[in-house]
């Protein structure tokens, strides 16, 4: 039973950390329809930057607003430069292109910042806390990285469902033309959309990384395991993704838990399967006539 | 007798016997070639050869048949683990036997993939097939006693036969062999996208509904694309296992899988020529840039990850300049010089056309 605890508690903080990358994944696959995959990287390089802003002196918080507001940044700069351009062009290029994004970004921070492995500190004490007389899986970062992810998707909810810029962003995304039609500036939209994904992105980076240590291609699990939950949950839905993120996150925890922690990947698979058989759309898709 | 000479022409079609041709030539090149070059770029071209039989599979399923896999490094790891396991416990085996044998098991395994894959589109299938990247090399690393865990197998290498002589050096053997199955392998599927399934495969990609009222059976098409791919990528697996000597998880990483879909779509999606031209980059742009770095006397971090950088720099740039790849680029180019110069049936030879040639009689 203590066990089974111990695996949801770190099932769930691993959770909230694929839900956001799910989030930021389902997001830029909204207004876009692209899949980035690019994001893990882009991820890798904010964290990076934070880093080099701690290793300067800057306080935590200091390094932690740094990169977000350098994800945001990065997310603006690449849908406005690399993403528009080839907006029209089959799916696939746009697959290849976040492909050389991601390995681009992973030679590129070894360049900048060093290729050996570094530690990432974390901005709360990371020893489990203490109930009663025993210590449980569950570290104060821990609770932040929860409420951090939280704080995240609520303002984004606010953001999207309750304000007008949040509102001709769904229009965007859901039709262009008429959009622009109406007067909304669509590609500022699409741009905003992006930066605020990688700006999600970019918050899963900081995160994890006190966990995972900070390496070029740190993020590429994470990107992995964040793609599989927003697919599970379906890429159009935005409560699919974090759904599905954290649903991830429980399976990993106690697949790895029960069974060894080298089939992780391998019980991924068959939940991702599982679900796609029955669901090939994941699970939160609103079912379609078919196009013809 | 009529009947006969009939079934005759129609198995030796002017394209088949056009495909035999063209294979036959580039076989003669390539043997010419190999017994030019050293024994490391007799290495190299086993590598690109082993590449053009995954990617052609990989562009008959994702750029013919619409499926996309971001997962064909995990069907070579099948057909490689295949091939390893044989060589492991019957080392006398023949090179054909192992490779025919591997394309069987990763084909009847594509059968179950193929059958998951019919019921997914665009992302769901690339997150499936994503996940699967990642996942079947763990298996191996789990069951240590079948597959060898992190270490791997050991590949025994194929020796060259007594006819060619002691002193034959073996990579331009195995050069040989990879070649050869590179070449068998184009000319099948060059000859299978010229008749009915061909039209079908691509039929369904353009149009899953007009194709099902068209009565083609769309999810058994799917289906057949995939097991065919997955052959395909059985072959290059097990050609890779002989090339690289040892069958390990860490060969078989989701970069190469993402390496694959990259050859296709640098070469030009959907043609089998592109499939190679992806596969001579492939293999050729990286010894380039290390080559490069190198020579500039560069701090190690920047010399070790420059290679990476330029690769990724000429994905991002290739896709905003040149989105049909490289054999899309030719097929500008051929057409800009038929503009001007006229078509000249038999004239015009299929290669590069110089740019800034002035054109002839100005």
């Amino acid at each position: 039973m203590s066990r089974f605890f111990v695996l949801t508690l770190i099932g769930l903080t691993q959770g909230a950390i694929y839900a956001a990358m799910a989030l930021a994944l389902v997001m830029i696959w909204r207004a876009t329809k692209v899949i980035n995959f690019a994001q893990g990287a882009m991820a890798m390089f904010t964290t990076y930057l934070a880093l080099f802003a701690i290793d300067h002196g800057a306080p935590y918080w200091v390094a932690f607003a740094f990169a977000l507001l350098s994800g945001f940044l990065l997310g603006a700069v690449i849908e406005r430069v690399i993403v528009r351009p080839v907006e029209s062009a089959p799916p696939l290029n746009v697959v290849i292109l976040t492909l050389g994004l991601l390995l681009f970004l992973e030679a590129l921070a070894p360049m900048a910042f060093g290729g050996q492995i570094k530690s990432f500190p974390p901005a709360f004490s990371i020893v489990g806390l203490h109930v009663g007389n025993s210590q449980i899986a569950f570290s104060p970062f821990d609770a932040f990285t929860l409420g951090a992810v939280l704080a995240v998707m609520v303002l984004l909810l606010l953001l999207f469902q309750k304000t007008n810029l949040g509102l001709r962003m769904r229009a965007s995304a859901f039709n262009p033309e008429v959009s622009g039609l109406l007067g909304i500036r669509v590609g500022r939209m699409l741009t905003l959309g992006w930066a605020l994904a990688s700006l999600v992105g970019a918050l899963a980076g900081v995160l994890i990384a006190p966990s995972l240590l900070l390496y070029p291609t740190f993020m590429d699990d994470v990107l992995v395991f964040g793609f599989t939950g927003a697919v599970i949950g379906g890429l159009d839905s935005a409560v699919g993704a974090v759904v599905g993120g954290l649903l991830m996150g429980f399976a990993l925890s106690y697949v790895g838990g029960y069974f060894g922690s080298d089939l992780e990947t391998v019980g991924a698979l068959v939940i991702l399967v599982a679900v796609l058989m029955v669901r090939p759309r994941g699970l939160f898709a609103v079912q379609r006539l078919r196009q013809v | 007798m009529v009947a006969v000479r009939s079934r005759v022409d129609r198995l030796v079609s002017p394209t088949l016997s056009r495909h035999l041709l063209i294979a036959l030539a580039a076989a003669v090149v390539l043997l010419l070639l190999s017994a030019q070059i050293g024994a490391y770029d007799d290495y190299n071209l086993t590598a690109v050869a082993i590449f053009a039989v995954a990617a052609a599979g990989l562009t008959l399923l994702t750029g013919l048949n619409g499926q996309l896999s971001l997962g064909h490094g995990a069907l070579m790891a099948i057909g490689a683990y295949t091939a390893s396991l044989l060589l492991k416990d019957h080392r006398q085996f023949p090179v054909i036997v192992v490779l025919l044998i591997s394309v069987l098991s990763s084909g009847v395994i594509g059968i179950v993939f193929g059958y998951a894959a019919a019921r997914l589109r665009g992302p769901y299938l690339a997150g499936a097939t994503l996940t699967l990247a990642v996942a079947l090399p763990q298996v191996a690393t789990r069951y240590k006693s079948i597959f060898g865990g992190d270490t791997g197998l050991i590949v025994p290498p194929t020796a060259p036969p007594d006819w060619l002589g002691a002193d034959f050096p073996a990579e331009r053997w195995l050069a040989w062999i990879a070649v050869a199955a590179a070449l068998v392998t184009m000319v099948l599927l060059a000859n299978l996208l010229r008749n009915a399934p061909g039209r079908a495969f691509k039929a369904v990609r353009d149009n899953e509904a007009a194709a099902a009222l068209a009565g083609i059976d769309v999810a058994r098409t799917q289906v057949l694309a995939f097991v065919i791919s997955a052959a395909c990528a059985g072959l290059a697996g097990a050609l890779f296992a002989y090339w690289s000597g040892i069958t390990s998880p860490a060969g078989f990483s989701l970069s190469l899988s993402l390496q694959l879909i990259t050859a296709i779509v640098i070469g030009g999606l959907g043609s089998l020529a592109g499939a190679v031209w992806g596969s001579v980059v492939l293999v050729y742009v990286p010894l380039l840039t290390s080559g490069m770095a190198s020579t500039l006397k560069l701090p190690s971090s920047v010399a070790d990850n420059l290679p990476l950088a330029i690769y990724g720099g000429i994905l991002v740039i290739a896709m905003l300049v040149a989105p049909h790849g490289i054999q899309g680029a030719l097929g500008r180019i051929l057409a800009i010089g038929r503009a001007r110069w006229g078509h000249t049936p038999g004239g015009g030879q299929k290669g590069v056309v110089d740019w800034d040639d002035p054109a002839p009689g100005t």
